[in-house]
């Protein structure tokens, strides 16, 4: 199949206005905040060598900062200030999305815009400044009428610097919750689908490049004083902030918003939510590749209105607890947990993605394992592999404690690539997630853990504080709850993981509703 | 004794930190009478830039007094003072982005004058520093050739009608026969706008056909101060070595050229 009919680029196409108009908001938001800052701190800063240094020097340092770090890092930190504020001032804002991306953006845009404005006006010929004041202007005016517009190259030069970086860095404001034409490349990335990654990359290099050329015209148009390209160039900037600004007044406030975790088995999952919603009537976005401690203050702050989330990572990982409980015991104690953040837990969708150790069928019949006790027998003479945390999880610790597990060697490796070892022979045992969709493909046997050392991770709804007593939402949503058994769930993300026109996530919410919308 | 224009009274300058300044200008004193035209003539180093800065307040002295118009320009608003004074920089520095038109008008605009009296004010002074109005107004000063850079650096000068133009070595960049018509171009200028005019150059030759008066600046002291007449009498080394190269010159071409040397 060509490219240009695979239907994967007709579904990209579709979200395109969604993403690219959210991602032009952030970074002209970003851009336009970084210019407002820098421009005047250069000026000011120009004479100053002290003031000049530390400048750059902190811009420099910011620069060294990951993209996706600096992202990162502004959730929290406005999360604290947004609790301080509540505390002091009464009022509190969304610390998800939008504002913490566009303030790390803007950061990011200062320093080429800063040292552009510095060098560019530090470069005027000494002469023509004392010309300035020499036929009688104020500093104002040379400033303005003299040093900037001779300066004018250099810090647009600067400012397209700032532009293209900004564009581009916004692709990593999906994990923070703010939309943008990453969430074609997340999203593609843990789905397998490349149609999407590349089209996600095209859109953002084809974006940059749109804006950087506009730049050029306007700078070439002033610089050249050719009244033509100045009104094209300004002309393109202006559309580009109108058509940045018109959806947010048009904005439905009405849609409820569906997060989603950086995983395959998400995406599905918060397709099939919104799938649901829709079937109701009602509107529903999704917010996806959202990391997993964002996307519960997200839900604890009414920034997201619902997603999956599991028993043993809330228990692990939210409330850090280390002892482990039977289902039902748990499922309660984290519903009165819940309950403290005003979070409602729905109910469970009947199937868990835990930790699980995994070998292959044949194998295991041979050997005659079929629980964790059999297997610890053996454990000696076989080799284990695990993700990149699990060795140094609670599961791992228990599950050596309860079974007393010693294996010959164990070794870290990316989640994908396990399977393929496990049933190919290199490992023996790999400590796999109960409803990846490779033990099924690879014939694989999930071993009993008899003694419960690993916490149960029942999927299961989580609500907003403000979507607690909404009916219309869990009558849209009931139908879904104890539907999904261990086997489809492996299955739905099996078909995610393809990389073909039926495995978007959509399709495969789609499969799974007929799969389970009977029963 | 006419009245003295721009005084200098015992006018200190120091560059630098306290321990290692350097003194640019050192207790001169010297009075520029109204319709004089004043070369002040020096080489680099000699304090004399940094003197005819002090008229205009580009630089503030550190000790001793000026005036200009009988104030103390110490009591006069900087940007006023430089308003209604000319000035014309070392190679014109014309604002590069500007055009002709816009770089004579600069002064007249920023005192707010309406832009039809400023667009007739550029035509009258193109005129006057004999530029073809027509086809210089809309150029830029890169199109322009050395010469005619600094005829629009002049007409720049003379735009807000001041009674004083300071000239930091107008014609020092140009070729000898642009320099010499320059030169009398704007003497003739002098005398029918009636200008007090302060120049400096390093050139004693250009200083004497030019200037009613020369003050010759070495080491931040002014050496001596007088007509041509009065210099060629003085015995400072210094002046008379400045006047050895002019002499010798006017005796070498009076012998080259019979007849073509000042009558």
């Amino acid at each position: 199949m060509s490219l240009l009919s695979d239907p994967r680029l007709a579904e990209a196409a579709g979200h395109l206005p969604d993403y690219l108009g959210n991602h032009l908001r952030v970074s002209l938001a970003a851009l336009a905040l970084g210019l407002a800052i820098s421009l005047p701190l250069a000026i000011l800063a120009r004479n100053r060598p002290v003031m000049r240094g530390a400048l750059l020097a902190v811009a420099s340092i910011v620069q060294t900062v990951p993209g996706l770090a600096l992202l990162a890092l502004f959730y929290p930190l406005l999360l604290a200030l947004a609790s301080v504020t509540l505390s002091w001032f009464g009022f509190d804002f969304s610390a998800f999305g939008f504002l913490p991306a566009m303030l790390a953006l803007a950061l990011y845009s200062m320093l080429p815009v800063l040292r552009n404005t510095i060098t560019g006006l530090n470069g005027i010929d000494p002469a023509l400044v004392e010309a300035a004041k020499g036929v009688g202007m104020t500093e104002r005016q040379s400033l303005f009428t003299v040093e900037l517009p001779l300066a004018l190259p250099v810090i647009m030069a600067g400012i397209r610097t700032a532009a293209v970086w900004v564009i581009g860095t916004a692709t990593l404001s999906t994990p923070i919750g703010q939309t943008s034409l990453g969430n074609y490349i997340f999203a593609g990335l843990q789905t397998q689908n490349w149609v999407f990654v590349l089209f996600g990359c095209v859109a953002a290099a084809a974006f940059a490049l749109i804006v950087d050329q506009l730049l050029a015209l306007l700078e070439s148009g002033l610089a050249s004083r050719k009244r033509l390209r100045t009104a094209l160039g300004g002309a393109g900037i202006a559309a580009l902030v109108a058509a940045a600004l018109a959806p947010a007044i048009a904005r439905s406030p009405s849609s409820y918003v569906i997060g989603a975790k950086t995983f395959t088995e998400q995406y599905v999952l918060a397709a099939l939510i919104a799938d649901r919603l829709h079937a109701s009537g009602l509107q529903a976005t999704t917010r996806a590749g959202l990391g997993t401690n964002v996307i519960f203050e997200a839900l604890a702050a009414d920034d997201i209105d619902v997603y999956v989330d599991y028993s043993g990572t809330l228990w692990l990982n939210q409330f850090h607890e280390s002892g482990v409980k039977p289902r039902a015991e748990l499922l309660a104690d984290l519903k009165a947990r819940l309950g403290r953040h005003d979070i409602t837990l729905f109910g469970t969708l009947g199937f868990e993605n835990a930790y699980a150790l995994v070998m292959p069928k044949k194998r295991a019949d041979a050997l005659g394992i079929h629980s964790i006790a059999d297997l610890a027998e053996h454990a000696a003479t076989l080799s284990i592999a695990g993700d990149y945390e699990f060795f140094s999880r609670p599961e791992w610790a228990a599950l050596r404690k309860a079974y007393g597990l010693t294996f010959r060697t164990q070794r870290q490796m990316q989640p994908d690539f396990m399977y393929a070892a496990v049933a190919s022979g290199d490992v023996d045992v790999i400590a796999g997630y109960t409803s990846d969709g490779l033990i099924a493909k690879y014939d694989l046997a999930v071993l009993d853990d008899p003694k419960h050392a690993i916490p149960p991770y029942d999927a299961m709804i989580l609500l907003a504080p403000k979507r607690a007593h909404d009916e219309k939402l869990a009558a849209a949503l009931s139908p879904l709850l104890g539907k999904i058994d261990i086997a489809d769930m492996r299955e739905a993300n099996l078909r995610a993981s393809g990389n073909d026109a039926d495995s978007s996530p959509t399709s495969v919410a789609r499969w799974l509703w007929q799969r389970i919308g009977g029963r | 004794m006419t009245i003295a224009l721009i005084s200098y009274a015992h006018v200190s300058k120091r560059f630098g930190e306290a321990a290692s300044a350097v003194t640019a200008v050192n207790d001169v004193s010297l009075d520029v009478a109204a319709g004089e035209f004043l070369a002040i003539v020096g080489g680099s180093g000699s304090g004399k830039s940094t003197l005819l800065r002090l008229a205009n307040r580009l630089i503030d002295a550190d000790d001793g007094t000026v005036m200009v118009e009988g104030a103390d320009i110490r009591a006069v608003d900087p940007v006023t003072l430089r308003r209604r004074t000319g000035y014309v920089f070392q190679s014109g520095a014309l604002f590069p982005h500007m055009s002709v038109g816009d770089n004579i008008g600069i002064t007249p605009k920023l005192l707010g004058t309406p832009a039809r009296e400023i667009a007739a004010r550029v035509d009258e002074l193109l005129a006057l520093v004999r530029l073809d109005g027509g086809a210089y107004r809309d150029r830029l000063p890169h199109e322009l050739s050395g010469g005619q850079r600094q005829r629009v650096g002049v007409a720049r000068a003379l735009a807000a009608k001041p009674r004083i133009v300071l000239m930091d070595e107008p014609f020092g960049a140009l070729d000898p026969l642009t320099r010499d018509a320059l030169g009398e171009d704007y003497r003739a200028l002098h005398s029918k706008l009636a200008l007090t005019t302060v120049m400096i150059t390093h050139d004693m030759t250009e200083a004497l056909l030019l200037a009613d008066r020369i003050a010759v600046m070495h080491a931040g002291k002014m050496l001596a101060l007088g007509t041509p007449v009065e210099l060629s009498a003085s015995r400072e080394p210094y002046v008379m070595e400045l006047l050895r190269t002019p002499r010798r010159q006017a005796e070498r071409l009076n012998a080259l050229l019979p007849g073509a040397g000042p009558s």
